[in-house]
C-alpha cells in the first residue's frame, strides 16, 4: 500500500509540474498575441494607402490593362502556405493542412497542376513528407516578423505568376477572427481582384504620373500583393498565438482537474493504509490477551 | 509659411508623420520638390535620401523601395524601409558597402548577382550620407 502512495505521489507531482509549463507557456502566448495585434494594427496604414493609390489610378485611368489584374485559364496554380514554427497550439497546423490537402485533391489531378511555396517549419515538414512539390520555403520567422523575413519569397511567388508560371497564386494561412477563433482561409491573391474604391469616384484626384500611369500600376501591383502576402503572415502569427493560448489554457485546466482526482485517490490509500494498520495492531493486541 | 502633412509609411510602422515645408526626393524622372498644396502627384521614387526642410531646417531620411503620394496638401510616402538619421548604423552601412564593391569588382555586368551588389551598394551609400547628416 506504501508503495501505491509513492506512485500516486510522484505522478500528483509530475502533473504539477506540466501545469506549471503549460500555465507558462499560455502567459507567454497571451503576451504575445497582444504585440502580433499591434503589429498587425500598424502595419494597416501602408495596406490601405497603397489599395487607396491603385484604386484611384485604376479609376482615373480607364482602361488600363495590367497581367496582374486580369484573370486567365488556369493551367497552374500556386499556393503560399503560412504554418508556424513550432507546435503545441492545438489545431492550428492540422487543420490548415487538411483543408489544404482536401483542395488539392478536389482541384487537380497530378502533382504538375500545381505549385507549394512553405512559410512555416510544420507546414513544410508535413508537405515535404507527402512528396508535395516545394518550390520555396522560408521557416523560422520570429514572432514579430519583419517585412524582410517574407520579401524574398513573396517575390518569388509574385514573380512567377508575372513570368505566366502560374495562373493563380493562393494565400493559405489561419485567419484570425477573435482570440479563441481561428480559421483556415485560401484567399485568392492573384490575379488581384478588383480593387474597391471607398470614396466615390467623384472626389477622385486628377493624379499627375511619373512616368506614366501604366509604370506606375506596374511597379505598385507587385508591391502590393507581397504586401498582402506580409499582412497575411502578420495575421497568421496572431493566429496562432490565439490557438496556443487556448490550448495551453485548456491543458493547464485538464492538469488541475487530473491533480484533483489524483490528491482523491491519495487520501483514500492514505486512509486505507491507516485502517490497516490499526487492524493489525488491534488484531495484534488481541492475540497477547 | 504654408506647411504640407508628410507621412512616411513602412509596412512595419509609420516612420514620420509631421507638418513640413518643403519635401524633396528623386522620382521616377528626377528630382523633384513638393511644396505646400502641390497638384496631386503620384510616382515610383528611386533608392535615395529624401530631403525634408522643417522650420528652416534640412534632414535626410533613408529610402528604399518607395513610392511618393501627393493630394489634398499631404505627402504620403510608401516605402519597404524607411530610416531616420538616428536610427542608422554608419559603421554597418560601411561595411556593407564594401561587401558589395568587393563582390561587383567579381562580378560581370549580366550576372544577375551584378545587379543585386549595385543596389545594395546604392541602398549603402545612401544610409551613409543619411547616417552622416546628423
Amino acid at each position: 500500500m506504501a508503495e501505491n502512495m509513492r506512485d500516486i505521489k510522484r505522478r500528483i507531482s509530475s502533473t504539477q509540474n506540466m501545469k506549471q509549463i503549460t500555465k507558462a507557456m499560455k502567459l507567454v502566448a497571451a503576451a504575445k498575441l497582444r504585440r502580433a495585434q499591434e503589429q498587425a494594427q500598424a502595419s494597416r496604414p501602408y495596406t490601405d494607402k497603397m489599395r487607396e493609390v491603385i484604386a484611384s489610378v485604376a479609376a482615373g485611368a480607364k482602361g488600363i490593362q495590367h497581367p496582374m489584374l486580369v484573370s486567365r485559364p488556369v493551367k497552374k496554380t500556386g499556393y503560399l502556405v503560412i504554418s508556424s514554427d513550432r507546435g503545441l497550439a492545438g489545431g492550428f497546423n492540422a487543420n490548415l493542412l487538411r483543408s489544404l490537402t482536401k483542395t488539392i485533391k478536389e482541384r487537380h489531378q497530378s502533382s504538375e497542376e500545381y505549385g507549394i511555396f512553405a512559410v512555416g517549419r510544420k507546414g513544410r515538414d508535413f508537405l515535404k513528407r507527402r512528396d508535395y512539390p516545394i518550390i520555396a520555403e522560408v521557416t523560422g520567422i520570429s514572432d514579430s516578423p519583419q517585412y524582410a523575413d517574407i520579401k524574398s519569397i513573396a517575390k518569388q511567388a509574385v514573380q512567377m505568376f508575372a513570368e505566366g508560371a502560374f495562373d493563380e497564386l493562393y494565400l493559405v494561412y489561419n485567419e484570425f477572427i477573435n482570440p479563441v477563433t481561428q480559421r483556415p482561409v485560401q484567399n485568392c491573391l492573384l490575379p488581384l481582384a478588383e480593387v474597391e474604391t471607398e470614396d466615390d469616384a467623384g472626389i477622385q484626384a486628377l493624379y499627375e504620373y511619373e512616368p506614366s500611369p501604366e509604370e506606375v500600376l506596374e511597379a505598385i501591383l507587385p508591391r502590393y500583393a507581397e504586401t498582402l502576402v506580409y499582412s497575411a503572415l502578420l495575421e497568421s502569427k496572431a493566429s496562432e498565438f490565439g490557438a496556443r493560448m487556448t490550448a495551453m489554457s485548456s491543458a493547464s485546466d485538464n492538469a488541475t482537474e487530473m491533480i484533483a482526482k489524483y490528491t482523491l485517490e491519495y487520501n483514500r490509500a492514505r486512509q486505507a493504509a491507516i485502517t490497516q494498520e490499526l487492524a493489525e495492531i488491534v488484531g495484534g493486541a488481541n492475540a497477547l490477551s | 509659411m504654408s506647411t504640407t502633412q508628410l507621412d512616411i509609411v513602412t509596412p512595419e510602422k509609420k516612420v514620420y508623420s509631421d507638418q513640413v515645408d518643403m519635401v524633396t526626393a528623386r522620382a521616377a524622372e528626377g528630382d523633384i520638390g513638393i511644396l505646400a498644396n502641390h497638384a496631386p502627384f503620384i510616382s515610383p521614387l528611386q533608392v535615395t535620401a529624401v530631403k525634408v526642410k522643417k522650420d528652416g531646417q534640412d534632414f535626410l531620411i533613408a529610402i528604399t523601395d518607395g513610392f511618393m503620394e501627393v493630394h489634398d496638401n499631404k505627402v504620403t510616402i510608401l516605402a519597404e524601409t524607411a530610416e531616420l538619421p538616428s536610427e542608422i548604423d554608419v559603421d554597418r552601412a560601411i561595411a556593407a558597402k564594401e561587401r558589395a564593391e568587393a563582390r561587383l569588382a567579381g562580378k560581370k555586368q549580366e550576372d544577375l548577382d551584378f545587379e543585386r551588389a549595385q543596389l545594395s551598394l546604392q541602398r549603402a551609400a545612401v544610409r551613409i550620407t543619411v547616417g552622416q547628416s546628423r
